[in-house]
């Protein structure tokens, strides 16, 4: 087991809808998706977001798509034209969560850095 | 197969975009959209001023641009840009086209602000979709409200003719969903089908973003962002489409910048809720299909819901946002000591607001403590700081607090060439829901 960034296995992309952000967390390649379905619960993202979001954290599998959705209530001091954050609308919280370590079983881990 | 392109992800996109869009490849439709939430407000306003005013300008201009090409290939246009006020839209839009014998759809009958408090009276309580509360809290201090219409009106609008279909508030999805509906005679139940060209409409709705715009991939690698190509949808009328874009165009299509697409802006993948029907993103099936090609099959929808979506916005307060630039040494020491300074003088002045808020860009103002200490020796960080609140001469004042800290609080400060920071009102979104039964979309059709 190797400890890695998330950005190692994943991609991400986010935005808003009123005071709760979305992230949408795809794998990089079909092989991680069952690692992130594992290892990347509401919970850890909550945890994760501890800072960032005031209430709950959902969690939705695409598993089609190999990727998770993950809604963050009430991250965005109010959303829209009421936030006072530079990042109104979450725009970098999808880098923010390929922050987050997981563990990789060594054989799937990439060769490079992505 | 229909050729789909959009030109415009939002109010402010390219100028370009639209009409490279045009002449760079063969189209069949050209699709805007121009409408965010917080645009009907300020068209409102607009128009409120001057009456010939109060929809998307921009979308006049790129109509005089392209008219030329518009006109000779046949390319049919549809766009929502026609705000608070489609009908003034579409007589701009005329003028610029000029050229006689087009005919010009527009769907309007979305604006609901003259008949809110009949609506209230007869039961429909436009409830906040998000908090719960009631409209009479706020309905003095609302500003525009607006039903989100789907596809079907739009297509109704090319059914009798139009080539160009001008709306107030539709769904960006609907955009690309009505031509379908028109050109393929898809019915009005057939949920897969609709489900189809709504997830192709979210596909391309926000332009360039799901052709290498903003693709956290190997970004380094997306050739040529300066003449990035926006979408064209390649649909087919049994509810399979392709994802592509012109031919020597930059940015890239690949299932991983279609994937990011798809997730944006996503709540519940299994029921994306429209006007149209209810789409389950759970059972999109994708392929790369060549180069910059993204094939995609298997969508599965549901019947759509009884109700509309309503936008509501209002006035909520004033704020303001000023900031100061500090320089090594000790850079994040400095902006930190000078927003402790600057909220001492907020109370001294005995200044009250609903809410302060300071962030350090070029430290960690986008993923807070994620980001881990600053380097002790970074070379710069900017002190970013915020008030708002319901008392428009405080967020006045706070704006006058700003400048003076470049003389008397910590030292190396710059980055007040611009002067003091701007009040802004807050006009804020309010989402609620109205039965169907209670609107429809109005649909008139003019030759120019």
């Amino acid at each position: 087991m190797a400890r890695v960034k998330l950005v190692r296995i994943a991609h991400a992309r986010s935005g808003d809808k009123g005071d709760t952000a979305n992230v949408g967390l795809s794998a990089l390649r079909p092989e991680y998706y069952p690692i992130l379905a594992a290892e990347v619960t509401a919970e850890r993202v909550k945890k994760h977001f501890a800072e960032i979001c005031q209430g709950k954290v959902e969690r939705f599998e695409l598993p089609n798509l190999g990727a998770l959705n993950f809604l963050l209530h009430e991250a965005l001091d109010g959303g829209g034209t009421l936030s006072l954050k530079a990042d109104a609308q979450g725009k970098t919280y999808s880098a923010a969560l390929l922050r987050m370590e997981i563990d990789v079983p060594d054989e799937l881990l990439p060769k490079d850095p992505v | 197969m229909i050729r789909i392109a959009n030109g415009q992800g939002f109010w402010g996109d390219s100028l370009e975009a639209p009409l490279e869009q045009i002449r760079r490849g063969p189209i069949d439709y050209l699709t805007l959209d121009y409408l965010a939430e917080i645009t009907m407000s300020i068209l409102q306003k607009q128009r409120s001023r001057d009456p010939r005013t109060g929809y998307a300008r921009d979308f006049v201009d790129m109509v005089g641009r392209g008219a030329v090409d518009i006109v000779k290939r046949g390319v049919k246009v549809v766009a929502n840009a026609g705000g608070v006020n489609p009908e003034a839209c579409r007589d701009a839009v005329s003028k610029a086209l000029n050229h006689p014998g087009t005919k010009i759809g527009v769907v309007a009958g979305d604006d609901i602000m003259g008949r809110l408090d009949d609506l209230i009276a007869h039961g429909v309580e436009l409830k906040n979709m998000e908090t719960g509360e009631s409209l009479a809290t706020i309905r003095p201090r609302v500003q525009s409200a607006n039903v989100y219409f789907g596809a079907a009106a739009i297509a109704d609008a090319l059914a009798k003719g139009a080539q160009i279909v001008i709306t107030g508030r539709t769904t960006d999805t609907g955009l690309v969903l009505g031509p379908m509906m028109h050109e393929f005679q898809w019915a009005r139940d057939d949920w897969d089908k609709l489900a189809a060209g709504t997830i192709a409409g979210h596909t391309v709705e926000c332009g360039a973003q799901c052709t290498g715009g903003n693709c956290q991939v190997d970004w380094q690698s997306i050739p040529n962002f300066a003449d990035i190509g926006y979408p064209v949808i390649e649909a087919e009328p049994g509810g399979t489409f392709a994802i592509t874009k012109h031919a020597g165009t930059g940015g890239r299509v690949t299932v991983a910048s279609v994937k990011e697409q798809l997730l944006y802006e996503m709540g519940d993948p299994h029921e994306y809720i429209t006007p149209d029907c209810v789409a389950d993103f759970t059972s999109i099936q994708l392929k790369q299909d060549g180069p910059d090609r993204v094939r995609f099959s298997g969508i599965r929808g549901k019947p759509a819901t009884t109700m509309y979506k309503v936008s509501i916005s209002y006035s909520a307060g004033f704020k303001a946002v000023g900031t100061l630039m500090y320089s090594w040494p000790d850079a994040y020491a400095k902006a930190k000591a000078a927003d402790q300074i600057l909220r001492q003088r907020l109370d001294r002045l005995g200044l009250r607001f609903d809410a302060v808020r300071s962030e350090f860009p070029g430290a960690n103002a986008c993923h807070g403590s994620l980001a881990g200490d600053p380097a002790p020796d970074i070379a710069e960080v900017i002190l970013r700081i915020g008030v708002r609140g319901q008392d428009k001469a405080a967020v006045e004042r706070f704006t006058k607090e700003i400048a003076p800290l470049a003389l008397n609080g910590p030292p190396t400060v710059t980055g007040l060439g611009s002067g003091r920071p701007k009040v802004e009102e807050i006009v804020a979104y309010w989402p609620a829901l109205i039965p169907k039964s209670e609107v429809s979309p109005q649909i008139s059709i003019q030759e120019t």
